[in-house]
């Protein structure tokens, strides 16, 4: 169970930095003219961001493990 | 195009779904679920993306730059969250047989009709713009293929056409919902022919808006490095790359954020694929990553399309929203041109079906039957066949009303703001919801006053000015305020003027609903059934069963013909079966039903009309009475009590161990220090008895023989008399030790000098050193060094250290050192002498009580064995301490420290 709940603490630390790191002012910082690569600054940091997210959220929600499930009162 | 081929194409396409959604019911209906797996459940969910994301993103991001790009961050941040929160959703749901976000809702708070009711009003009113979108995509696009190639005459001919094809859509996707939405009344509400057919729509639509980003990247333009060349070169497009081109800026980007991030869980087509449709809670795992990246592959090109659009046909007039068609178009790609339609026709579609299957269940269950049941006349009747006609009945009117909202304004309004619109209007189902799982205390009056008044606002904030465009009246209202208060102008509530238009609705509608809710809630008083449905949702995973509504009991026919009137005679068999097979029970029908079988009545019930009525249907059924709100508190707090009790006795038995623990600790302490105690008398008894003996034995001889000459006589008496002097001076110090001991030794502590003191102890032991011929060797410091000590008590350890290096020094050539040092910390003083020395690892037992480094030497006690431990009591109340050189092979070296400023 305690590892259930450090699963559950991992994931919200994740959304956590996801919505500060796609926010004012993190994002302001990338707010520039520039192309970086040959892609909007702005556009590749966005899109990085959300790429790394996704991996890394796979890669905590890799080690879950259900609670059991409760049986129902009915059939 | 002719008209015939593209409605052949849209025919064929919607005929494949249909065939796909058949063949899912067949194989759900033997058992054999297609729909079964993550990746469908995964598919299913992206019915979030919409003809809003398949043309309104490019349309957005060739206005806005990155403002297209919250919709789906929004998402992917939430799917973090889906394993702790819409897996317990899934789990309520499926204890408590929900259909829908209005009967979880309506559930959750006590079964309450209203509060389903309002939801059913929130979700319709922000569902129908939405439909409407969708439709107005399908035949905008209907058009466009119908005037390719001679795509100029479109400015020029009024294109009535339009609401002709989007009324045909709407007829035939109708039919779509009735067929595979509303086959029959099912307890679990689920619908696998018609998620098999969402999970194809998602498929082609990414497909096909990804082979249009190819192909216009890379075959129209060299790349998308070539295309952000080109919008790094204009001024103009140069703003896109920055937060200067969205409109509310970086606020505008966060509420954005939050009110998709609401969105994909409870806009009620979410909901319904979410939750209702879910086939595994553990599917959530893979999908809570795989639908981010399905967002993120499909918003891949979006960017490159709008800058690919404006590139082509920047101020021809023709509308970003439909870029993406129109750039195959104009190139002359016919096949690619209607992959593109049939993905938008997809992504509409998909949305339009979802939607009104999910709503009609809402609107018949909460709203129609939650009324109709209120007519004692219905309730005796078969309703089975009128449940399913009001479900049809509701998809035809749903698609109706999207499409005369189309009509009426639809034309004025892009499509991204009213698919904000309905955003704004679910998120105000998320407080209640979101608290209702986690927080028992949230109660019925909180939650429809806060939905209520979050509701109402948003229609006065947002929906009604959506209409300015169309209406005058409504255009004043927004410019003068109602009747001319200005400070009620609906963009600019009570004068707060520092926000676009969505994110003041936002703010003002969550704070009343969320505000309400928390303050009702706090103030309220909750009934039985509140909080039994409040424990109930909040400790899924805890409960098995929970207490007992009904204390009533039923019939088991009349439970049977209540079953059957709502959902079949059939199916009500088949339920009643596996109820009795489970439990390993014969259920005939003269039975009386207990209380577990009445509450899965209600449940099989609720599935099929929804909680709130299923309530007032069955209790027309049982006798008896509900359990009383004393009768229920009194369950909840026995249970409670007995928890409490519980975790005390525990407590109780830890502190118990602990105390044994520490009761053992003292005990064993005491043991040790009662051995000691025994040495100790033991060795001070035969310390003592030793010099008695002798004194004893001497003064017999003595006595008995009276002739003694005189010098024997003085030979025996001196004995005695030098025994004599020792026991006293045994007992002098065996009281010394333990005086010190016990710290009370009155200490004269004053300051001292060192260097003096050092010679009176020198001088007043020089008659040993002489006696024995002992060379002695002195080294002092020239000045003195002043000490704050106890003179009498230093000057013994000196004597202690003295005599013992006198008496351990060979008879012959003897040799000791005295030296004295002054050190920057204290004094430091060192005796040493040339005598046999302390065999290495006695080092410290030596300064133990009665331990005698002469007793081996003669068996004759040249000493009491006080002395050392007496000196390092001393040095070690001086703060000092006293040790042996360890490194002397010759002899023995004596050092003491004492520390300046004590």
């Amino acid at each position: 169970m305690a590892e259930q709940r450090r699963i559950n603490e991992r994931l919200i630390a994740l959304i956590g930095l996801g919505v500060v790191a796609l926010n004012y002012p993190i994002v302001g910082l990338f707010s520039k003219k520039l192309l970086f690569c040959g892609v909007p600054l702005l556009y590749l940091y966005i899109f990085s961001l959300w790429f790394l997210f996704i991996i890394v959220l796979a890669f905590v929600i890799r080690k879950r493990r259900s609670p059991p499930s409760t049986p129902e009162t009915g059939p | 195009m002719p008209e015939w081929l593209i409605l052949l194409i849209s025919l064929v396409y919607l005929g494949i779904l249909f065939a796909i959604a058949s063949y899912g019911d067949n194989r759900a209906d033997t058992g054999r679920s297609v729909i079964s797996n993550p990746y469908i459940y995964t598919l299913s969910i992206a019915v979030y993306c919409t003809a809003w994301t398949y043309y309104g993103s490019v349309g957005r991001a060739a206005a806005t730059g990155i403002g297209f790009l919250p919709i789906y961050l929004g998402p992917t941040l939430m799917a973090a969250l889906w394993w702790l929160v819409l897996r317990k959703i899934i789990r309520i749901a499926k204890v408590q047989r929900i259909t829908s976000i209005a009967d979880f809702i309506a559930s959750r708070y006590g079964k309450s009709a209203l509060a389903g009711g309002l939801v059913t009003v929130i979700a319709m009113v922000g569902t129908v713009p939405y439909i409407s979108l969708q439709l107005k995509a399908i035949s905008r696009t209907f058009t466009f293929m119908y005037f390719y190639p001679a795509l100029e005459q479109l400015q020029q001919q009024p294109p009535t056409i339009w609401h002709d094809t989007a009324f045909a859509v709407a007829i035939i996707l109708a039919a779509f919902s009735i067929l595979f939405g509303t086959r029959h009344i099912d307890a679990t509400e689920r619908h696998e022919g018609m998620v098999a057919a969402i999970a194809f729509e998602s498929v082609v639509k990414l497909l096909a808006f990804s082979a249009a980003g190819i192909y216009i990247t890379f075959f129209l333009f060299d790349g998308p490095f070539d295309l952000f060349g080109r919008m790094n070169g204009s001024p103009e497009l140069g703003r896109m790359m920055t937060f200067d081109a969205l409109p509310g800026g970086y606020v505008n980007w966060f509420t954005l954020t939050f009110l998709s991030m609401s969105a994909i869980m409870f806009l009620p087509r979410q909901f319904q694929v979410l939750v209702v449709e879910n086939v595994n809670e553990e599917h959530v795992a893979k999908a809570a990553w795989l639908f981010p990246l399905y967002l993120f592959i499909i918003n891949l090109f979006v960017l490159p399309i709008a800058m690919a659009g404006i590139a082509r046909f920047g101020g021809n007039g023709v509308d970003p929203d439909i870029f993406v068609l129109m750039l195959p178009m104009a190139d002359q790609q016919k096949f690619l041109s209607i992959l593109v339609y049939i993905g938008g026709l997809s992504a509409a579609t998909s949305m339009v079906i979802v939607a009104t299957i999910a709503l009609s269940t809402m609107i018949c269950n909460q709203l129609v039957m939650a009324t109709l049941l209120q007519i004692p006349y219905l309730r005796q009747r078969d309703l089975s066949g009128l449940v399913l006609a009001i479900r049809r009945g509701c998809i035809i009117l749903l698609l109706l009303l999207g499409y005369i909202y189309y009509r009426t304004i639809g034309e004025s309004v892009g499509l991204v703001s009213i698919g904000l619109v309905s955003f704004a209007a679910v998120a105000q189902l998320a407080p209640p919801l979101l608290f209702g799982i986690f927080w028992k205390g949230a109660s019925r009056r909180g939650a429809i006053y806060g939905m209520t008044a979050g509701f109402l606002i948003w229609a006065y904030t947002l929906f009604i000015p959506s209409f300015a465009g169309s209406n005058g009246a409504v255009a004043s209202l927004l410019a003068h305020g109602p009747f001319g208060f200005s400070l009620l102008r609906p963009y600019q509530f009570l004068g707060l003027d520092m926000f676009d238009p969505i994110t003041h609705s936002v703010f003002w509608s969550m704070l009343a609903n969320l505000g309400l809710l928390v303050t009702m809630s706090l103030m309220d008083h909750q009934s039985t059934m509140e909080l039994i449905q409040a424990s109930l949702f909040v400790d899924v995973y805890r409960r098995s069963g929970g207490p007992h509504i009904w204390q009533g009991k039923a019939m088991i026919t009349e439970l049977k013909k209540l079953l059957a009137r709502f959902i079949g005679e059939g199916q009500t068999e088949r339920a009643l079966q596996d109820y009795g097979r489970s439990r390993d029970i014969e259920l005939s029908a003269g039975m009386q039903a207990d209380t577990d079988l009445v509450e899965f009545a209600e449940k099989i019930l609720a599935g099929a009309i929804g909680a709130a009525s299923a309530r007032i249907m069955v209790s027309s059924v049982v006798k008896g009475e509900e359990i009383s709100q004393e009768g229920l508190l009194s369950i909840l707090d026995e249970t409670s009590q007995v928890i409490e009790y519980s975790h005390r006795l525990e407590e109780k038995s830890r502190e118990l161990e602990e105390a044994t623990k520490k009761l053992q600790r003292a005990n064993l302490r005491l043991q040790e220090l009662d051995s000691l105690k025994d040495d100790f008398v033991s060795t001070v008894s035969h310390e003592l008895r030793t010099p008695l003996t002798s004194i004893r034995s001497f003064s017999e001889i003595l006595q008995d023989n009276p002739d003694l000459d005189h010098a024997e006589r003085q030979k025996f008496l001196g004995i005695v008399v030098k025994e004599t002097e020792r026991l006293t001076r045994l007992i002098n110090q065996i009281l010394n030790l333990a005086r010190i001991e016990a710290g009370q030794a009155d200490w004269q502590m004053r300051d001292i000098d060192m260097v003096e003191l050092t010679r009176e102890a020198l001088d007043s032991t020089s008659q040993l050193f002489s006696d024995k011929g002992i060379t002695l060797s002195v080294e002092l410091p020239d000045q003195p060094v002043i000490l704050f000590a106890d003179h009498d008590r230093l000057m013994r350890v000196y004597i202690n250290l003295l005599s013992n290096a006198v008496k351990f020094c060979p008879a012959e050539g003897g040799k000791v050192e005295v030296i004295l040092r002054h050190e920057p910390e204290g004094v430091r003083c060192e005796i040493t002498d040339n005598g046999r020395g302390v065999p290495h690892g006695d080092e410290e037992i030596i300064f133990e009580k009665f331990h005698r480094a002469s007793m081996a030497a003669d068996g004759n006690p040249q000493s009491t064995g006080l002395g050392l431990s007496i000196s390092r009591h001393i040095i070690e109340y001086h703060n000092g301490h006293i040790w042996i050189d360890p490194s002397m092979s010759v002899g023995a070296r004596f050092i003491f420290f004492i520390p300046f400023g004590v």
